[in-house]
C-alpha cells in the first residue's frame, strides 16, 4: 500500500511536468496548426541553458532560473519570426519539415557547445523541502516538481481565462478570418505562442535535468514524450495535455515499480495505440460544436 | 466622400478575375447598401475594402481604394482595422468556444489595453438577448443571437466604417426585422456609416440611403434607395413576391456553391 501511494505521488509529479511541457506543444498546434517537432531540443536547451547560468555564470539559482525563463521566450519568439513567419501560407508538410531540421540544428549546436555527456546540476534544492507522511517519502526534486508545475498551470489558467491577451490568443485558434476581421494580430499571437511553448519546455527541461542529468540525447527524447501525452490529451485540448501528461507519468511510474525498469519508456506507447484505437481523437479532444 | 472606390479589379491566385473596374462611393453617417444574386462578387468587394482579401490570396490589380484621403488598397487586415474599418463577415462566425462576453472582448483588439467596460454595456443595451447569455459558449447560440453576437463584437471596436454582409441570412423575418431596426439604430445613433450587403432588397432598401447593384463582377445599377425601390428591373429580380421562397431557394444555392468552393 505505501509503495503504491509512494508511486502515486511521484508520478503525479512527474506527470505534471510532462502535461505543461505539452502544453507548450499543443499550444502551437492550436495557434497556428504547426507541429513542432524541435520541441525535445528546446527543452534541452533550458536545461542547459540554466546549468551554464548555475555553473559558469555562477548566479544565484532563483535569477539563473528567471533569467532562463527570460530567454527561452525570446528563443521561441525569434525562432517563430526568423523560420516559421516566412513559411505562413505555405504547405503543412513544409512547415513541419521546418520543424525537423530546426530540431537537427538545435541538436548539433547543443553538441557542439555542451557536448554529449552527462551533466547533472550542483545539489542546490534544500533538504527541507523533502515530504515526508509516514512512510512516504518525496525528495525535494519531486516536491519542487509540484510546486513549480502547479503555481505555472494557475498562472497560465488565469491568463488565458482573463487577460485580454490570452482570450485574443483563444480567438485565433478558434477561428482564424474572424480573429483578422478583428484586428487581432494574428502573426503576433503565433510568436507569442511559440515564446510561451519554449518557456514552459525549458521548465520542465530544468525539473527532469535535475531528475535524470542532463543529456542531449536524453532530454530531447524525453521531450518527444509530448506526443502520447498530447494524443492521449487530445492535439487540440490545453487541459486535456494537462490531464494526458499526469497519465503518463503515473503510468510510467507504475510500470517502472511493479513490472520493470525496461519496460517504462515503451508501455505509455502501447497504451498510446491501444487509446487510439478506441478514441481517435484522444480521450480530451475537442468534440467539434455543430448545430443544424 | 469617406470611402471612394475608383475602377478597382480584383484577382483571386492572380489568375481568376472576379471584379472588373467596380466604382462606388461612401458618404460619411450614410448606410450604402450593395445588392446582386449569388456570386456577384458583393463579399469579395468587402472584402478587398478590409484587406481580408490578402490572407485568401485575392489582390487588387487595378484602380484604387481611398479611405478619408489615403489609399488603403493591398493594407494588412491588421493595418485596415486600425483606421476603423470593420467587417462582420457572411455567416456569422463565432468564436464557438469563447463564452459571449469573450467574444465580445475580442472585439476590443485594434484597442488593446483602453477600457472596455462602457462599450459592453452599449452592446449589451443594443441587444439585451446576449446579456442573459453573456457566460454561455457562443458554439451554442441560436442564428439570432449570433448575428446580435458578430455585430456586438464589431461594436466594441468603434469602428467608423462597418461592413455587412448578408446579416439576414437564413434568419426568421421576424429577427431580420429586429436586425434591420438595430441596424438603422446603430447608424443614427453611433453615427457609425455603413456598407450593407444583402440579396434581401426589400429589407435592405428600406434602410439604405443610397444602393448599388452588381452583377458578374460589375456595377449594374446604381441610385437613392427610393429610386431603387420603384425601379421595375429591381422589382422583377429581387423584390418578387413568394419571397420566403425565395430566400430558401437562395440559401441552398449557397451552401452548394460554398461546398464547392472548399474543395
Ligand atoms: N478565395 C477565392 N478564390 C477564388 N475564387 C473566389 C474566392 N472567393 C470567391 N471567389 C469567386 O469570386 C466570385 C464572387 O464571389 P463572392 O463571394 O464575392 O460573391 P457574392 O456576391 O458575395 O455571392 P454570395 O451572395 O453567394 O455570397 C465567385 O465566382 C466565387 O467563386
Ligand atoms: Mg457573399
Amino acid at each position: 500500500m505505501d509503495f503504491f501511494l509512494q508511486l502515486l505521488v511521484n508520478g503525479i509529479c512527474i506527470g505534471l511536468i510532462y502535461g505543461i511541457s505539452a502544453m507548450g506543444f499543443v499550444m502551437i498546434f492550436k495557434a497556428s496548426s504547426v507541429i513542432n517537432f524541435a520541441h525535445g531540443e528546446l527543452l534541452a536547451i533550458g536545461a542547459f541553458l540554466f546549468l551554464t547560468l548555475v555553473t559558469w555564470a555562477e548566479l544565484p539559482v532563483y535569477a539563473a532560473f528567471l533569467l532562463t525563463l527570460v530567454g527561452s521566450f525570446a528563443l521561441g519568439f525569434i525562432v517563430e519570426r526568423l523560420f516559421l513567419r516566412p513559411l505562413i501560407g505555405e504547405p503543412l508538410i513544409e512547415v513541419i519539415m521546418l520543424t525537423v531540421g530546426l530540431a537537427s540544428m538545435f541538436k548539433g549546436i547543443m553538441l557542439f557547445i555542451w557536448g554529449g555527456n552527462l551533466h547533472t546540476f550542483p545539489d542546490f534544492l534544500p533538504e527541507t523541502l523533502t515530504l515526508q507522511w509516514g512512510t512516504i517519502h518525496v525528495p525535494p526534486v519531486y516536491v519542487a516538481a509540484l510546486i513549480i508545475g502547479l503555481l505555472f498551470l494557475t498562472l497560465f489558467g488565469l491568463f488565458f481565462k482573463y487577460s485580454s491577451q490570452g482570450i485574443f490568443m483563444r480567438s485565433v485558434a478558434d477561428n482564424q478570418s474572424a480573429a483578422l476581421s478583428l484586428g487581432v494580430h494574428v502573426k503576433r499571437v503565433f510568436a507569442l505562442s511559440w515564446g510561451i511553448a519554449a518557456l514552459v519546455a525549458a521548465m520542465s527541461g530544468i525539473v527532469l535535468g535535475i531528475m535524470n542529468g542532463i543529456n542531449v540525447h536524453e532530454l530531447s527524447s524525453i521531450g518527444l514524450k509530448v506526443f502520447p501525452v498530447v494524443i492521449l490529451g487530445g492535439l487540440d485540448s490545453i487541459g486535456g495535455a494537462v490531464i494526458g501528461g499526469i497519465l503518463i507519468g503515473l503510468l510510467e511510474t507504475f510500470t517502472g515499480g511493479y513490472l520493470s525498469t525496461s519496460l517504462k519508456d515503451v508501455l505509455p506507447y502501447i497504451v498510446l495505440v491501444v487509446i487510439l484505437l478506441v478514441k481517435p481523437y484522444g480521450l480530451f479532444g475537442l468534440v467539434e460544436i455543430e448545430r443544424v | 466622400m469617406l470611402l471612394e472606390i475608383n475602377n478597382i479589379s480584383i484577382v483571386y491566385a492572380d489568375v481568376i478575375q472576379v471584379l472588373k473596374g467596380v466604382s462606388l462611393n461612401v458618404e460619411t453617417h450614410k448606410i450604402v447598401s450593395l445588392l446582386g444574386s449569388n456570386g456577384a462578387g458583393k463579399t469579395t468587394t468587402l472584402k478587398a475594402i478590409s484587406g481580408l482579401l490578402k490572407p485568401e490570396n485575392g489582390k487588387v490589380t487595378d484602380g484604387s481604394i481611398v479611405y478619408e484621403g489615403n489609399r488603403i488598397d493591398n493594407l494588412s487586415p491588421e493595418e485596415i482595422t486600425r483606421k476603423g474599418i470593420i467587417q462582420v463577415l457572411e455567416g456569422r462566425q463565432p468564436f464557438k468556444y469563447l463564452t459571449i462576453e469573450e467574444n465580445l472582448r475580442v472585439g476590443t483588439a485594434t484597442r488593446w489595453g483602453k477600457p472596455y467596460r462602457k462599450d459592453l454595456e452599449m452592446v449589451y443595451d443594443y441587444f439585451p438577448a446576449l446579456l442573459s447569455r453573456r457566460k454561455s459558449l457562443a458554439g451554442y447560440c441560436s442564428g439570432g443571437e449570433l448575428q446580435m453576437l458578430v455585430m456586438g463584437r464589431a461594436l466594441m471596436a468603434h469602428p467608423r466604417l462597418l461592413l455587412l454582409d448578408e446579416p439576414s441570412l437564413g434568419l426568421a423575418p421576424l429577427v431580420v426585422r429586429e436586425i434591420f431596426k438595430i441596424i438603422r439604430r446603430i447608424n443614427e445613433e453611433q453615427g457609425t456609416t455603413i456598407v450593407l450587403v444583402e440579396q434581401n432588397s426589400t429589407m435592405a432598401l428600406q434602410i439604405a440611403h443610397y444602393g448599388y447593384v452588381m452583377e458578374n463582377g460589375k456595377i449594374v445599377m446604381e441610385g437613392t434607395a427610393e429610386d431603387l425601390r420603384k425601379n421595375p428591373d429591381i422589382k422583377e429580380f429581387y423584390l418578387g413576391k413568394g419571397s420566403a421562397d425565395a430566400l430558401k431557394s437562395y440559401q441552398n444555392v449557397k451552401s452548394y456553391r460554398r461546398r464547392k468552393r472548399w474543395l
